[in-house]
């Protein structure tokens, strides 16, 4: 399907997709090279929304720079600020409470199920169906009223401290959670009806974009995208990090390799985001939410890394101490970049209306690509 | 295609029939679960005639604080400058004079004390690291104005107003009237 096209020649058409284009959801922008419809040539431009966030982390403290990371990916902000905060907790070596771990791997579960919401309206709205939209944000509202209650915001939460979280839970979250997982299995088979099981649908879907396990690993593709070419890619399962060790969840793993194949392993993650917070919620521990630290923290000299799983995929924390104040270098290996290098590779010989089919399972983040 | 683990489960892609490639039967379906939602219940708020409560914790905008006897609890030590991440905050110290008593808690104050909303990412750092109480982030959210200069809130704009002179009025911004 995918055959070898040659780079522009006379005749081809070259336009731009974006960087103001609905279905870029941010500033990418995409040259695209176009013999009739057939597409011979993506190329994503970036630098639009670049903020030089690991330049600025350079100049805060080690308390202060986490709450910039939200602004990365902000649809994880929280798992962002938890990816910072262990990072962090290494260097320091400090045992962070139980009842934190568990709060904390909630509130992940939580941001995932978020972004997956609001991934899978877009996803649907850019195929040009506007109502799973609304039923996304319907779900999206309820999670984001929890975490305004418990964290302070409803987007950018900034609940993570080194040490713990913030502050201890609302005395009406485990409550709301419950009532959050019940509306949501109730909402699963609407779902699966309206879109999923739609072969219109599928038939727009099915066969586009597809990546090889091969390619998938050689562009460094982690999170869904890897997942739905049968690459084994979970940090929740490889290097497990809080509590994910003790819970019991399923890796959602597809052979298809194409859209339809992301798209599955995205609407089973939810589930299986679902069953991972049914096992925590009621066994949250009494306790301390944080764990002591200094008010002035200080790395030792030495290099740090920690990866989580975001709801994108891998997200790697650099830090280089020199033993003060504020890292001496900090690096973000953000899942967003890597997935989308593999565009061009997906979509070469496609036709252009199988571009948004294709660039919206990978669930671009713009400020994550270009920090 | 093999995967490269055994935890891995193949899709499942059967032709279609001839029912359902012509897609009629499948825009139906779809209209009748849209169709459903018109007698359920509305989840839109509208706003802004209709207004949601905020949680005690919510992070919208700065006030500085006064104690029960309506004097200023800021005393410019300058750690919610320090801590903010987003160097919003700037402030300048003076020292409390004879008769000024009844208007400031300790001996020194803020003679001036700038927060520039537009740098702000309502961290909740500075009411953190506050040792005396003094600043704390309100429900008060989206404010609008005309020129970027306006966005800094200077002392008059932060400073709630006097419990004892003012009692009305600070009845009102904590919307007890």
């Amino acid at each position: 399907m995918i055959e070898e096209v040659g780079t522009t020649t006379e005749g081809d058409l070259v336009i731009n997709v974006g960087p103001q284009h609905p279905a870029t959801h941010g500033v990418l922008h995409l040259v695209i090279t176009l013999n009739g419809e057939t597409i011979k040539k993506v190329e994503p431009h970036l630098g639009y929304i670049h903020r030089s966030i690991e330049k600025m982390c350079e100049s805060l403290t080690y308390r202060q720079f986490i709450y910039v990371t939200s602004r990365m990916d902000y649809l994880s902000a929280h798992i962002n600020n938890h990816a910072c905060a262990l990072c962090v907790e290494k260097g320091l070596q400090v045992e962070v409470p139980q009842r934190a771990q568990y709060i904390r791997v909630i509130m992940d579960e939580l941001t995932r199920i978020a972004s997956h919401e609001l991934w899978w309206g877009a996803m649907a709205m850019d195929l040009g169906a506007f109502t799973p939209f609304f039923h996304a944000f319907r779900e999206r509202e309820t999670i984001n009223t929890i975490m305004e209650e418990t964290c302070g915001a409803r987007l950018t939460m900034n609940y993570m401290v080194p040490g713990g979280v913030m502050f201890d839970l609302h005395p009406d979250f485990q409550k709301k959670v419950k009532a959050f997982i019940q509306q949501y299995t109730s909402k699963i088979n609407e779902y699966d009806e309206l879109v999923t099981g739609n072969i219109i649908f599928q038939n727009r879907m099915k066969g586009i974009g597809y990546v090889t396990k091969e390619d998938a690993i050689s562009y460094g593709c982690t999170g869904p995208v890897a997942r739905g070419s049968g690459v084994a890619s979970d940090i929740r399962k490889i290097a497990p990090y809080d509590v994910y060790d003790k819970v019991e969840f399923d890796e959602v793993l597809e052979t298809g390799g194409d859209s339809f194949a992301r798209y599955l392993v995205r609407v089973k993650e939810m589930q299986q985001s679902i069953r991972i917070i049914e096992q925590l919620i009621d066994n949250i521990p009494e306790g301390d939410f944080q764990a002591k630290t200094k008010a002035v923290l200080k790395l030792p000299k030495g290099e740090f890394y920690q990866r989580v799983e975001t709801a994108r995929g891998e997200l790697g924390v650099y830090i280089i101490s020199e033993g003060g104040t504020t890292p001496y270098r900090i690096k973000f290996r953000s899942p967003g970049f890597s997935n989308l290098s593999i565009l061009d590779h997906m979509v070469r010989g496609h036709k252009i209306g199988d571009l948004v089919a294709a660039m919206g399972t990978l669930d671009l983040v713009i400020p994550d690509i270009d920090r | 295609m093999q995967a490269l683990t055994n935890r891995a489960k193949s899709v499942d892609r059967k032709p279609m029939t001839f029912l359902e490639s012509i897609y009629l039967w499948n825009i139906f379906k779809g209209m009748l679960i849209t169709f459903r939602h018109i007698f359920k219940k509305q989840p839109t708020i509208h706003y802004p005639e209709q207004k949601r409560p905020f949680s005690p914790v919510f992070r919208g905008l700065h006030v500085l604080n006064r104690d029960e006897e309506g004097r200023e609890r800021c005393t410019a030590c300058g750690l919610c400058a320090v801590a903010c991440p987003a160097e919003a905050i700037t402030m300048e110290a003076a020292e409390r004079v004879p008769g000024e008593e009844n208007l400031y808690r300790e001996e020194k104050y803020a003679a001036r004390y700038e927060i520039n909303m537009l740098r702000c990412i309502f961290c909740g750092l500075c009411e953190e690291a506050c040792p005396k109480d003094a600043i704390y982030l309100s429900e008060t959210f989206a404010p609008a104005n005309f020129t970027r200069t306006g966005f800094i809130y200077g002392k008059t704009d932060l400073l709630i107003p006097n419990p004892k002179t003012e009692a009305a009025d600070l009845a009102k911004a904590k919307g007890e009237l």
